[in-house]
Parts: structure tokens; C-alpha cells; sequence
């Protein structure tokens, strides 16, 4: 940390002039620079997360010292919901938080509470699961195709699931399904299984006061806070759910429920979870915000160390009561690779959780846009907006110059080798397209209208409730 | 004669004694061994019924594995003892490492950051309590010896107090958290805005009782101590001090040995949808959590709140004793 104060300034500088060109292109406000990175102005914090196992890089920068190591003492306090957690970042409980990676987005364009909140970080891929309950996979099985050995052919479609709702319906009951959130990852996700399965979701009509998203529904989605999920499937009041682990491991352990699909197989290495902070938060102590995120940099690094090395250990520190608190058995599963279906059906599923590889941490705006396009396929965005309005957004929110700044001050360090990152003078924030979506379709992030066309259940251009 | 006088004094005394044998016999039975044989009952029952119980969470814990999470939450507070006081030296070298390094630092001791362990929250649960019934009791009991000397007053208050007695605290809690949030925007950090929330949402539960009995002792005292002050034309103030006060204390004491209880029940509800770091959260997140020791470690809360409720009225019950003219009715 002391080495710092002692860097050449001109990397800093030329760092400096292209943010700031970059800056007026897409207004931003200045970014930090990370050629002098000063003492932390604010050092007692406070991190809100939600039980889930993703909260992980909190409770690892915790417990190995990476925040005490910046000269943070943080206390990292678990969430009862996720309206708590953003209302507690929004107005200053918090000073940051374990975020769906759609709640700065939706705060941004205003679906729910207004406020700008700046993301520097991603902290995971992937880790989500879709669960079902016993009845429903008992009718869902005929009409899943089988393999050899009698065990079903993976990725489910909801193609199967599609005779099942259409039977309840045709019965008068509503077929209903939870998720974590509106603007939740697991929503979104759930929506684009269903729909390539030819169920429809139903759509929002926030223009008209409807934030239900039930409008001509074949399935009811709900919201249930994650750790309440396997309670309320065994009571019956849904009949399945989308959400992060261990809540899907957990209804195979007790017997009330059966995963399908995990969101890896829906998109492969999905963004999932970020670091979510008040705009004000980062513009007044820039220093700590950059320090926070160089503590969960090394943090996910850790986790994902030596291929999966440390993982045991994480899952111990993961199933202390303050944490997430469930068995140890419950989270080892998806922390160490493996993923069980039906119960006794255990499948390799190796980067269910990852939280550094494949450039996992890198806040990309590409990952921002699709989230923005999901928002408009099911009319949480009630209008057409052009596709530089989609950019804008994702620029406003997220923050990939903060990273900037923290990895190379970590690789300045030694703390990191520069091969990890991507390459800062050359990364657009924008992926190549990407197709490993469950339904085939291909999601380039600079074309998001093109992109909104392509889907067969969803808002079009043109389309207004 | 006198030798049968003498035998008949005998008998006596031997009936005398053996009656008074009897009746410590009978005292011995009423205050110890009936209590034993229903708790040995109790524990006994409660295993086999446990037994058959199975849940998603796993069986029923049994006294056994209840037993077993008391010592293990006392393990843990220990353990965060020790974490706590090696918090506390790694920050006193990293102070001064960096004093060495610039001089012009001035070291700041944070507080440990730790998490609060089972019995920090016993202690948070017993001050939110305390200070709730306290703040309940500096209004209710003015209030109520208002009501109960003015019968006008209690005609027009009556119906508000009948309206809001009923409500559940758990249906003030969205109303409170809304105006303190509003009220109280910057909360200084040892005092939290939970913890205000939760006091509060005690304070309101709880203070009915302690209005009504307080108004029904000051309206049914003796006419005799009345008329007594209005020979000795004693002022306002005196009398309500010097008669009206000492007069009514066994039903102020009845109001707050009611209120008591109700406080610690409301409030573990309080704890649990504030968030404040007390035993209704320790519940709450156990619950949240789900683990295999989740239902034994929520029975050993329960069990605890159980005997904490008890101390707290035997509490209010031995300061009656101490304060009250009336010894019978702190008998019960």
C-alpha cells in the first residue's frame, strides 16, 4: 500500500486523457484515477447482501483481511429482502451492497424507486437455478426426453413444462412461479426459459399502473425473498421458482422440490450478481470506492484460485449463521462443481459459480444492455427507446473505468498479474455477439432493437400496451 | 388428675407437632416437589411427542438437542470474544504502522465489526425492553391519573383508548418505521434506527394496560382519603402526590406488571420485522437459514425468552412487594 504513493504519474495521466474523452462522448463524470491512490476518506462501512451463496467475495474480503488490508472496517449485515437492501443503498444505511445486477438499471430508468447507482464491479456469472415442485416434475417427466441410462436429456426446455401449464389452465388453476425481484436476474431469466418453451410470461404495463407483469399470462410470476422460496413451494402457494443457490439445492436435500435447468444452461456465463453503490457514495470518496473494489477483485480472485482450490474452505465460512447460514452439504454442491437434479441424479456442472475466470469481475456494458433489452421485451420499459439510449444507460450505471483503476493499482502492486485483466486500452465494455442461449438466438449488445425483434413472445417495435 | 392432665397436654403436643410436620410436609409439596414432577413430566413427554414430529428442517429437536445448541451458541460468543480482541490488536499495529508513516494521523479506534453473538443479543433485547417500558410508563402513568381524576377526560378519551388498545404491533411497525425514517434521517450509529423502532413500537403496545389500571385505581380510591385531603385543603399537586399516588400503586403495579409482559412479547415481534441485532432477529435469521440446527437453535431462543419473560415479572412483582402498602394483592 505504500508503494503507491511513490508511481510515476504519466500512466496515470494518459489513463486520465482518454477517460476523459471517453467522458464526454458518453457523459460520464469524471473518472478516478488510479496513479496516486490515496487512504480511504470514509473507512467504517457498512455492505448489505441477501442470503445467497454469491454474496460470497463479501464474506471472503472479509474474513481474509482483504478489506482491513485498504484500511476498511466494514460490517457486513444480511438484508431481510430485496426492497430492504436497495431502499438501505438508496438512502444511506448502506454504503454498498450485494445487488441483482438489475436493480441500478431500474433504478436509473425509474421502475421503482428513482436513484442513480453506479456499479464497478460484477460479482459472479451463472449460480441461479430453476426448481419445480414434485407434482409438476411428475408430469413433466413423460414428456422429457430420455437418454440411454433412463435419465433425462439436459437442458429441459420448457417445452415440456408447456403441456403441464396448459393443463392447469384448462382446469382454472393459475399456474404460478416465483422469482427474487422484478428486475431480478432469475425474472428475466425465467421469462426467456418460458417463452422459448412457447409459455408467455405475461407482460408489465408500468404506463398504465400495472407492475403485477401478469397481463395475459399463461404462468403467474410472483416475487418471494430468496430464502423463503422452498417454504412457500412446499405450502403450495407457487409451484416452482427461479432463484440463486442454495435455495435449489435446498429443495432437493428435503425432498420438496426438483431443479430442471440452471441459468448456465439458459445462457452460458450469464452476469448475474454486482456491487451496487450511491452515485453520491462514489463522487464523495472515490478512494474508497476503488479500494472496496480492489478488496473484492482479490477476493474473487481467491475463490477462483488454483481451479476451485479454495472452495472447501469458502462453503465453511459461507455456512456460519451470519452468512448464509444453510448446511455445509447444501452449498458445497454448486461451490465445488457438481449440481443434483433429481434426487441421486448428480451432474458435472463445473462453473455453476464463477466469480473471477472468463473475465466474470469486468462490469461490461454489453451485459447492461441485455438486461435493458429484457426490460423492454416485457414492457417493464413501456416504450420504443433507440439504441443509443440503451448505451447511455449502460454507461451511466456502470462503471468499468472504477475497475480500471483498481486492477491496476493491483497489478502495480504485484497483487495481480496484468494477464488476468482484460486489456484496458483496448476493451469497448461491448462482447462479441453471444449465442449459447438456450433458444439458439444471437444477442449482439451494439444492436439491442435488432436484438428485441428477433424473440416470438415479447414486445415488438411499435408495441405499447 | 394432674397425671391426667399432664398425659392429655402430651397428646397434645404431639398432635401439635404432628400437625405442624404436616403442614411443612404439605408446603415442601405445594412449592417444590409439584412443580419437579410436572417439569420431569414435561421432559419427559416432550421427546416422544418430538419424536414423531418430522419436518422439512429435520425431526423435532429434542431436549437433548437443545441442550447441545446452548452450549454451542456459548462456544461461539466466546470464540467471537477471541476474534474480537485480535480485531483489536491487528488495529493497533496497523495505526501504528501508519502513524510512522505520517505523522500527522490521527488514529481512530473503529469498533469491532464483528457479528453480535447470542448473548450480545439477550443484552440488545433487554435495553430495547427496558427503555420501551420505561418510555410506555412516563406517559401512561401521568396520563391515566389524569383520566382517573377527570371523569369528563376519560368520557372523551375513552373511545381513542378502546380504538388503539387492540392494535398489533406488527401493524404500528410500517406506520413507525415510515415517520422515524422521516424524523430521524441521520442515525448516530450506537443508537440505530431499529433500535429507536422497535422501543417505540414497544412503548405503544404496551402502555395501555398501564393507562387503565392506573385510571381504575385513581378513580376507585377510598372517598375517605379524598375527603382526608379536603379537610387538610391540601393543593392539587399535593394531593395527587401525597393520596392519590400511594393510594393506587397496587393497580399502577398490576397495569405494569401486565404491560411488562406484553413489552417482552411485542417486542420480540418488533425484533424480528425491524431488524433490530436482538433475539427476535436471532430467531428470524435462524429461520431465514435453515440449516439442520435451525430448529434446535430457534427452540433454545424460545426457552430463553420463556425464562427471560419470567425473571421480568417476578422483577416487577418483587418491586410491588417493595413499593405497595397492600401486601395481599402482591401475593399472587
Amino acid at each position: 500500500m505504500h508503494s503507491l504513493k511513490s508511481c510515476t504519474v504519466c500512466p496515470g495521466f494518459l489513463l486520465g486523457t482518454t477517460a476523459r474523452v471517453l467522458a464526454c462522448l458518453f457523459l460520464l463524470p469524471l473518472p478516478a484515477v488510479a496513479g496516486d491512490l490515496g487512504w480511504p476518506e470514509k473507512d467504517e462501512l457498512t455492505i448489505g447482501f441477501i442470503k445467497l451463496t454469491d454474496m460470497a467475495p463479501i464474506a471472503i474480503a472479509y474474513e481474509n483481511g482483504y478489506f482491513e488490508e485498504e484500511g476498511l472496517y466494514v460490517t457486513i449485515e444480511s438484508q431481510a429482502n430485496w426492497k430492504v437492501l436497495l431502499d438501505g443503498v438508496i438512502d444511506g444505511r448502506l454504503d454498498g451492497a450485494h445487488m441483482l445486477a438489475g436493480q441500478p438499471l431500474a433504478a436509473a430508468i425509474g421502475f421503482g424507486t428513482e436513484a442513480h447507482i453506479i456499479t464497478p464491479l460484477s460479482m459472479d456469472l451463472n449460480g441461479n437455478g430453476i426448481t419445480v415442485s414434485n407434482d409438476v416434475w411428475k408430469e413433466m417427466k413423460p414428456h422429457v426426453p430420455k437418454m440411454d441410462d433412463g435419465r433425462p436429456v439436459h437442458p429441459i426446455g420448457a417445452g415440456a413444462l408447456k403441456p403441464v401449464v396448459d393443463r392447469y389452465r384448462a382446469a382454472g388453476k393459475p399456474f404460478r412461479m416465483g422469482m427474487v425481484f422484478p428486475v431480478s436476474t432469475h425474472n428475466y431469466e425465467l421469462r426467456y426459459w418460458l417463452a422459448a418453451g412457447g409459455i408467455h410470461p405475461g407482460y408489465y404495463a408500468p404506463h398504465k399502473g400495472d407492475i403485477s407483469g401478469q397481463t395475459g399470462a399463461d404462468a403467474l410470476l410472483s416475487v418471494t425473498p430468496p430464502p423463503q422460496m422452498p417454504a412457500t413451494l412446499e405450502a403450495g402457494t407457487i409451484h416452482g421458482y427461479c432463484v440463486g443457490e442454495p435455495w435449489n439445492q435446498q429443495a432437493v436435500f428435503k425432498g420438496i422440490g426438483v431443479p430442471v435447468i440452471t441459468d448456465y444452461e439458459i445462457w452460458k456465463d450469464n452476469p448475474e450478481k454486482v456491487f451496487g453503490l450511491a452515485h453520491e457514495f462514489a463522487e464523495k470518496y472515490p478512494n474508497t470506492t476503488i479500494r472496496l473494489t480492489r478488496a473484492l477483485i482479490r477476493a474473487a480472485m481467491w475463490l477462483d484460485e488454483n481451479d476451485n482450490a479454495n472452495r472447501p474452505a469458502a462453503v465453511k465460512i459461507l455456512s456460519q449463521s451470519n452468512y448464509v447460514g444453510a448446511d455445509y452439504d447444501v452449498i458445497a454442491n454448486s461451490m465445488t462443481g457438481t449440481f443434483e437434479y433429481e434426487k441421486g441424479d448428480k451432474r458435472e456442472v463445473p462453473d455453476f459459480n464463477v466469480f473471477f475466470r472468463s473475465d466474470a469481475t469486468y462490469p461490461y456494458y454489453s451485459d447492461a444492455v441485455w438486461y435493458l433489452t429484457q426490460m423492454r421485451r416485457w414492457g417493464q420499459i413501456e416504450s420504443d427507446k433507440p439504441d443509443e439510449w440503451y448505451k447511455e444507460i449502460a454507461a451511466k450505471v456502470y462503471r468499468p473505468d472504477i475497475y480500471a483503476a483498481a486492477a491496476k493499482s493491483l497489478v502495480e502492486e504485484g497483487l495481480a498479474d496484468p494477464s488476468v485483466f482484460p486489456d484496458f486500452d483496448s476493451e469497448t465494455g461491448f462482447k462479441p455477439p453471444q449465442s449459447e442461449f438456450i433458444d439458439g438466438i444471437v444477442y449482439d449488445g451494439t444492436k439491442p432493437n435488432a436484438y428485441i425483434e428477433q424473440f416470438t413472445i415479447g414486445l415488438k417495435q411499435g408495441d405499447l400496451l | 388428675m394432674a397425671e391426667a392432665i399432664s398425659i392429655a397436654r402430651h397428646i397434645e403436643r404431639r398432635f401439635s407437632v404432628l400437625a405442624s410436620l404436616k403442614r411443612s410436609v404439605s408446603v415442601v409439596v405445594a412449592n417444590l416437589a409439584l412443580p419437579l414432577s410436572g417439569i420431569l413430566a414435561f421432559l419427559i413427554l416432550w421427546p416422544i411427542a418430538a419424536r414423531n414430529i418430522d419436518t422439512s428442517l429435520g425431526q423435532f429437536p429434542s431436549p437433548a438437542a437443545v441442550w447441545e445448541q446452548f452450549g454451542s451458541l456459548y462456544a461461539e460468543h466466546k470464540s467471537e470474544r477471541l476474534k474480537e480482541k485480535a480485531f483489536y490488536v491487528r488495529q493497533e499495529e496497523r495505526n501504528a504502522e501508519r502513524m510512522a508513516e505520517d505523522p500527522t494521523y490521527e488514529p481512530g479506534i473503529r469498533a469491532y465489526t464483528g457479528k453480535e453473538t447470542f448473548l450480545d443479543q439477550i443484552g440488545t433485547s433487554l435495553v430495547t425492553v427496558m427503555l420501551g417500558f420505561s418510555l410506555a410508563t412516563a406517559i401512561a402513568v401521568p396520563f391515566g391519573i389524569a383520566i382517573g381524576l377527570s371523569r369528563a377526560l376519560n368520557a372523551s378519551v375513552n373511545p381513542i383508548i378502546q380504538v388503539l388498545k387492540p392494535i398489533s404491533p406488527l401493524a404500528w411497525l410500517p406506520l413507525v418505521t415510515m415517520v422515524v425514517s422521516a424524523m430521524y434521517a441521520a442515525p448516530h450509529p450506537s443508537v440505530p434506527k431499529s433500535f429507536i423502532i422497535s422501543m417505540i413500537t414497544v412503548a405503544l403496545c404496551c402502555l395501555w394496560p398501564m393507562v387503565i389500571n392506573t385510571s381504575v385505581g385513581v378513580a376507585s380510591i377510598d372517598k375517605d382519603f379524598v375527603n382526608v385531603s379536603r379537610v387538610l385543603n391540601l393543593s392539587a399537586v399535593s394531593h395527587v402526590f401525597r393520596i392519590v399516588i400511594p393510594a393506587s400503586i397496587p393497580m399502577i403495579f398490576t397495569g405494569m406488571r401486565l404491560s411488562i409482559g406484553i413489552a417482552w412479547m411485542v417486542l420480540i415481534a418488533a425484533e424480528m420485522l425491524a431488524q433490530n441485532p436482538g433475539l427476535g432477529k436471532f430467531v428470524w435469521d435462524e429461520f431465514q437459514n435453515g440449516s439442520s440446527e435451525s430448529l434446535s437453535r430457534i427452540l433454545a431462543a424460545a426457552i430463553v425468552i420463556g425464562f427471560i419473560g419470567f425473571l421480568l415479572d417476578r422483577g416487577m412483582l418483587l418491586i410491588q412487594r417493595f413499593v405497595s402498602w397492600d401486601k395481599a394483592s402482591a401475593a399472587r
